[in-house]
């Protein structure tokens, strides 16, 4: 009970702390935004995607990196801005200080995975909007896509906040932490669906990306935002949520089993 | 019989082959405060930190607080108070939501309040801690140590930084607490901060512990025979003698008047300490010419 109220506590300072920070809330909290807008103005004038011959119908750039960008906020709220922030807690002292409180470190991990849940859903709220009402995208009006969202995207950033607490244990220095930490991210952004379309990677890298979990998080949004139609583009030819929340499922334990193993207040005997 | 709050015995921590700390045993009593004094490197805050739960030992029997700091839980952390040596936070929240927050995690908080008035920060209370001094972080820092109300108080090395106004203030902070009762370890450079605050002292050099005492008798009383020193005929003199005034008497009677620049001391804790450490590394040199 104790170890909730202080997690509740910690939510609301470590909010404050984010919000204050601004560099992190830059890169972090408006990447994606800034993303789909480069995409969507690049690409503005190249016409629908999956349009018929005609020219009718389809999607346009912006509608179809919209799920890709709800999908990298996930990945990067959690995995980037937690395995640096972290890090870089552990290398300037302040996990030293907590680790000498009566703070219990799941309390710490409450207040981690609070701030990033709360900033997230502004966020994919803001690049909702931005999406709907600067590049006129059609957001879903069925409650059960509705539903598929709110659980993948609960899901996802639990997930990602999980790994990214588990990562902050590999750099080795505060210092370090976005040299470790970015090309991970970035990688798996680009194999995963992010920024290039999925299905036209070759099947290898396809198969290759299915082991991560950022690919399912984002086949997941597309199955929210993208029409029936495209479901035939996914390898399989279905949206698989089914597979989604298994992968996740199986990201989250593992990555709860390497938390609970690698993190330490400090390391000890350094 | 119950162990004294800081029961320490043959403690002995090694990296590799160096022995940082080498066979170290003292108590600390209750209500009772303790410096332990030494140059850097002697193991001073590795001794602190074994006893604080941040680093294990490599052998010997250690009991803060009737518990093996290694397997300390919350309820043993929430009687201590830590202030580290050094602290490098962002500090991107003002003092008062600092404080406000850490009292939350202690059982029985002192008032916010009261603790930013008794580190003389009232004025900063409002202020984001990146923006303060260096000082006033360390202040903040002390405040941070003393908000659970602990039992046992770690300070290392506190005043770095500090002016000596609000050295001043911290003396009487400190003074405050050893009223309410709060055992402290205290390490500090500064050797007139230790006589003024401490009991007791014990002094580390190389890992070892070469002396331990009440504050006004380490040392020995070799160490603290008092010196006289005067001008004769341009030269300077000194003698140390047991009969200071006997000897200045003397002088006087031999000089049938007032003697030139006549000085009488009694070597300060810094003097004893000092005149240890050169008596140590004295030792250590001609063992290595060996």
């Amino acid at each position: 009970m104790r170890t909730l109220e202080l997690g509740t506590s910690r939510i609301l300072y470590e909010l404050k702390l984010y919000f204050r920070q601004g560099d992190s809330v830059f890169f972090t909290f408006l990447f994606p935004i800034l993303m789909l807008s480069v995409f969507a103005v690049a690409f503005s004038t190249s016409g629908n995607l999956g349009a018929a011959p005609d020219g009718s119908g389809g999607i346009s750039f912006a509608a179809f990196y919209v799920p890709g960008m709800v999908a990298a906020g996930m990945l990067l709220s959690g995995v980037q801005n937690l395995g640096v922030d972290i890090a870089g807690e552990k290398g300037d002292g302040t996990l030293k200080r907590l680790g000498g409180t009566p703070l219990p470190v799941f309390s710490y991990f409450l207040g981690k995975i609070g701030m990033v849940l709360i900033s997230s859903v502004l966020q994919v709220t803001l690049l909702l909007l931005v999406a709907r009402f600067a590049f006129n995208v059609e957001l879903p009006t069925a409650p059960e896509k509705w539903l598929t969202f709110a659980w993948v995207f609960l899901f996802g950033v639990i997930t990602s906040c999980v790994l990214g607490i588990a990562l902050s244990a590999l750099p080795r220095t505060g210092k370090s932490a976005t040299a470790v930490v970015i090309p991970i991210v970035l990688l798996l952004q680009f194999i995963s669906g992010v920024y290039l379309n999925f299905a036209q990677l070759p099947g290898w890298l396809q198969d290759f990306a299915s082991i991560f979990p950022l690919k399912w998080m984002a086949q997941g949004m597309r199955s929210v935002f993208l029409p029936e139609s495209f479901e035939v583009m996914e390898p399989s030819g279905s949206w698989d949520l089914g597979l989604v929340a298994l992968v996740m499922g199986i990201w989250l334990v593992f990555g709860l089993l390497l938390c609970r193993v690698t993190f330490r207040w400090i390391r000890k005997d350094s | 019989m119950s162990l004294a709050p800081v029961h320490v015995r043959d403690l002995l921590k090694s990296y590799g082959a160096f022995t940082a700390v080498d066979g170290i045993s003292f108590d600390i009593h209750e209500g009772e405060t303790f410096a332990l004094l030494g140059p850097n490197g002697a193991g001073k805050s590795t001794t602190i930190e074994i006893l604080e739960g941040y680093r294990d030992r490599t052998s010997g029997d250690v009991s803060v607080l009737g518990v093996d700091p290694q397997h300390g839980g919350l309820d043993w952390k929430a009687q201590l108070g830590i202030v580290l040596q050094s602290s490098g936070e962002s500090g991107n929240v003002t003092v008062l939501e600092q404080l406000t927050h850490f009292a939350n995690y202690y059982p029985n908080p002192r008032k916010v309040s009261e603790v930013i008035e008794a580190v003389g920060l009232t004025e900063k209370a409002k202020t984001r801690i990146s923006k303060l001094s260096g000082g006033q972080r360390r202040r903040v820092d002390v405040a941070l140590g003393i908000i659970g109300r602990p039992k046992l108080l770690f300070l290392d090395e506190p005043t770095t930084g500090f002016d000596p106004e609000a050295r001043r203030q911290f003396w009487a902070l400190i003074n405050q607490l050893k009223a309410e009762g709060t055992t402290i370890l205290l390490t500090t450079h500064y050797l007139d901060e230790a006589a003024t605050l401490a009991d007791r002292a014990g002094i580390i050099l190389g890992g070892k512990l070469v002396d331990i005492g009440p504050i006004n008798e380490i040392g020995g009383a070799d160490a603290r025979v008092p010196l006289v020193r005067w001008r004769q005929d341009g030269v300077e003199h000194s003698q140390r003698t047991a009969e200071p005034a006997a000897l200045a008497a003397r002088l006087y009677a031999e000089a049938s008047g007032e003697v030139d620049s006549l000085e009488i001391s009694r070597p300060s804790l810094e003097d004893i300490y000092l005149h240890l450490v050169g008596k140590h590394s004295l030792i250590n040199a001609e063992e290595g010419a060996v």
